[in-house]
Parts: C-alpha cells; structure tokens; sequence
C-alpha cells in the first residue's frame, strides 16, 4: 500500500515509519539547504517561512520564469550531510517534520529526529525531472538575493516521492547501518587487492 | 568562413552542445546503467533504477536538464596547436556557457569567492573552468564538456604518500573515499584514479580519468589489471544505486598516471556520478564538427 504524508504533518504521522519505508508526500515542501540552515543556526536570522509541520528538501532548483510567477524546471535533492551541522536545532526551533535529501545524515540529527519528532528521507539523486513533474506549483519564493540554488521555493507537491526513510523517529540510522557493513567488507577486499599490487620491488 | 564567422559559428555550436551535455546522458553511461540495472537482484536498487530511467525519458521528453545540478561548467580541450581560434577559446566557452544558462536552462551555479554572490549567469573568476592541452600538428580541437553536480565533486580527495605505502596505499586510499564521501555522491559512481607526484597533478590526472569512455583500459598492462581489480572490489562492497545497498557500486574505474617523483606517490580520486553528464565534440578546422559521445544527437 503506497503511504502518503500530508502537510502540516502531525507526530503521530510518523511514530509509525521505519527506516527502509517508502513513502510519498502532498503539501508544502520548502527547499533549504547549506545558506539558509546558517542564516537560522549562526546568525540567528529568523526564516522568512513557517516551517512547522511542514518539509523541507535539501535542493538546489532549476526554476524559469513563468508570467507572474515561477515554474519548477528541474528538482532533485543535494548532499543532506553538508546540513548536519545545523540539522538537530534547526529541527527543534523551526518544528520541521519531514528532512528530504540525498544520501545519509549523521548522529546529530539522529538525536534531532528522535527528541523532536521529525524524519529524513532520500529522493533518489540526480531525478530531478521526476521531481519537478511532481510540482504542482511554486507558490512563492524568499530570500531570492542569495540566488536561485540557495533561495527558499515554496512548493506544492503532489504524491511527491518515492522518498525512502533513512532516519526514523527511533533513533535508527539506515546510511550508518550500510556503512557499517560497507566498512566490514572492506578490509578483507583491500588486503586482496593490495597482495596483487606490489609493483615496487 | 572568415575569423569573425568562425568564433560566431564555434560558440553557437558549444552553446548548444554545453545544453545537450545537461539533458542526455552520453551512450556509454547509458549502456552501462542498462547492465547495471539488469544484472540487480536488491529491491530497493531496482526501485531506484527504475526511478533512474523515468527520469531520463522525463528529461529527453521535456526537453529539460537531467539533473538540477549542472555544475560549473568546465571544458577539457586538446586543442590543435594550427586551430584557427585558439586565442579565441576562453572567449567563445564564455559567451556559449551565457547563452547556454538562459536557453538550456542550467542552474546558476557560479559564486564569486570572498564578496560570496552568485554571479546569476555561470561565469566568474576563471570560470567556465578551462585545462588545455596543446596537440602538434593539427588544426582540429576535440572538446571535453563536463558538468559535475556539488555531490560528486564532494568526495574529490588528493594526498601525497611515502613510497612505503606502495600501489596498496593507493588502493586503500580509493576504498576509505568511497566508503565514507563516496556513498552519498550518486552512486553507481564513475572513479578516476590519478597516479604521479604532487597533490595537484594526482587530482587533475584522476578528473581527466573521467573523461575516458567507460571500459576504455590504461595503455599499462598493470595499471590496467589494477583497474579492473579496484572495479571488482569496490563492486563487492555492494553500495548500490543511492548508496541504499545494491549488486554493484560503480559504473568503473580509470587510472591516468604520469612518471612520479622517486621519494613520493601522489594519488588524487575523483567521482563522477550515475548522471555523468560528459560529451565530446571534435571541431575540424572549417568549424564542421562530430559529436563522439551521443551517437545521432541533434543539436
């Protein structure tokens, strides 16, 4: 059964999400990444959105004009990892519930996720024409002097997804976990590698 | 044709051609990612494979760029020492990586360092990015466009080791950068390998490794089975599209290498990631071209 996750979202939405899940989401998704999450966390500038119960993407957008307005051209997520830093009190001040990115995030927000209720999801990188196809509309954007990757695009979306849960409101970390395992293989396969190697004699 | 023609001729054709770079995937990529997808068994990896492809139909269909991220754009040329616009080359990349960001359209993805604003058009302070090399006795130039998204430039990494540490430093070196900044760069990832002396001619050995088609092998016959031992390795990982585990992990591994320093072994990796969004365009000395890379594009 395809899950879906409708803004604003509420604590109960989630408590019942595993890491591995799939799960779609309609509402508003806000994107935020490296400049934003410094303008809130080191300057305390406070975000020109209310964030709460809502999703942010870690994206960069292609957007063009449109009349009046703006038209999402291609959308696909950014290295979530760079936003670690600020993640756990950018979750706590601003309410955030959903954390769309690519790739893992670490401990911080781990922690971030589990006191506040809140989850991070990976919209599989470099499916940014999938994405924007799932655009229903830009409804505004803030902070447009920072440029167009770094601006905040306030988007509706539609069954966006597939976004795949990598931290859970549990503590679980599904990136650390495949790390682990990534790393557990590793020493066996270099050792192999660097026996048929030794060209310096 | 005369000068004037052939710089307005040359930087239309590299306006267009920068744009068709953002929205195809060149044929290699695409035949390899085929292999991949079909020798998966991971559910999540075929959900995500199958992602991959609805994007690059959406992508060809809507006539957009593939991936948000078009990268600061930089251009690898090897360049006919008789090509008739040599001189005119930064020139002409310039004006074509402007009029491309408005028609294509790409990401506004130049940031002028210390004053920190984007200059809104892709080029600044020495960008669009240009490495040259200078051919003898031709007058044709082959061109390398590349635009590599933040993701998988992340992970660029160049250290100088003590010969101590031998070619198994080298490939511990590759396996650490993987496993840690590699997992979140798009994988199935393209890994260059750079073998020489110094820190920077490791680095821009291992990005022009990226510009070779994938499966193309180092003249070396050693260097050539440490290729395919690393691409066997790092597939054994099984970090899978995403880096959410899967039956592979890279498209391939190149090494470029040059004569190193006796006392040093510098090493440089580079990733380009599943959308590596590379063309090669050969420009004859009449501005008639040939693309190398996508076979029966139109631009």
């Amino acid at each position: 059964m395809k899950k879906t996750l409708t803004t604003p979202i509420q604590d109960k939405d989630l408590e019942s999400l595993n890491v591995g899940d799939i799960v779609f989401l309609d509402g508003i998704l806000v994107t935020c990444r490296d400049v934003p999450h410094r303008r809130l966390i080191e300057l305390g500038i406070k975000l020109p959105v209310d964030l709460k119960g809502l999703a942010i993407f870690h994206a960069g957008p292609i957007v063009a004009k449109d009349g009046k307005g703006w038209k999402m051209v291609s959308i696909g997520p950014t290295t979530s990892m760079r936003m670690e830093k600020f993640e756990k009190e950018f979750i706590r001040q601003t309410g955030v519930k959903l954390v769309v990115g690519k790739g893992g995030m670490g401990p911080e927000t781990v922690e971030g996720c589990k006191q506040y209720k809140a989850v991070h999801a990976v919209f599989p990188g470099g499916c940014a024409v999938l994405a924007a196809t799932e655009v229903e509309e830009i409804e505004k954007v803030e902070w447009q002097e920072l440029g167009m990757p770094e601006a905040l695009w306030v988007s509706r979306v539609k069954q966006f997804g597939p976004l795949i849960i990598s931290i859970d409101t549990k503590g679980n970390n599904l990136f650390e976990t495949n790390k682990a395992a990534y790393n557990a293989k590793k020493k066996s396969i270099v050792e192999d590698i660097s026996s048929k190697v030794r060209f310096i004699k | 044709m005369d000068k004037k023609q052939k710089i307005e001729t040359m930087t239309d054709v590299m306006k267009k051609f920068t744009s068709y770079v953002g929205k195809h995937l060149p044929d290699d990529v695409t035949k390899k990612l085929i292999e991949l997808r079909e020798k998966e068994t991971v559910p999540i990896a075929k959900t995500i494979y199958e992602a991959m492809f609805e994007n690059q139909e959406l992508a060809n269909k809507l006539n957009v760029p593939c991936c948000q991220d078009t990268g600061v754009i930089q251009f690898f040329v090897e360049a006919g020492a008789d090509f008739p616009v040599l001189g005119e080359l930064r020139q002409i990349f310039t004006d074509a990586v402007k009029a491309a960001t408005i028609e294509s359209p790409l990401r506004h993805n130049a940031v002028e360092t210390f004053i920190e604003k984007n200059t809104g058009n892709n080029v600044g302070t020495r960008v669009p990015w240009i490495d040259w090399e200078i051919v003898p006795n031709s007058s044709s130039a082959t061109i390398h466009v590349y635009m590599a998204g933040g993701g998988c430039t992340l992970p660029g990494a160049a250290k100088v080791l003590m010969p101590g540490e031998g070619y198994e430093g080298v490939v511990k070196f590759v396996f650490d950068v993987m496993t840690s900044y590699g997992v979140n760069a798009c994988p199935p990832l393209l890994i260059g390998v750079g073998i020489s002396t110094a820190v920077e001619t490791a680095a821009l050995l291992s990005k022009k490794a990226l510009m070779r088609p994938i499966g193309s092998r180092h003249a070396n016959p050693q260097a050539a089975e440490m290729e395919l031992l690393l691409e066997k390795g790092l597939n054994e990982l099984g970090v899978g599209p995403q880096g959410l585990t899967g039956s592979s992990s890279v498209m391939g591994v190149h090494i470029e290498s040059s004569a190193r320093h006796p006392s040093t072994i510098g090493v440089g990796m580079s990733t380009g990631c599943w959308a590596h969004r590379r063309g090669t365009i050969r420009i004859n000395e009449d501005m008639t071209y040939e693309i190398l890379t996508h076979k029966g594009a139109k631009i």
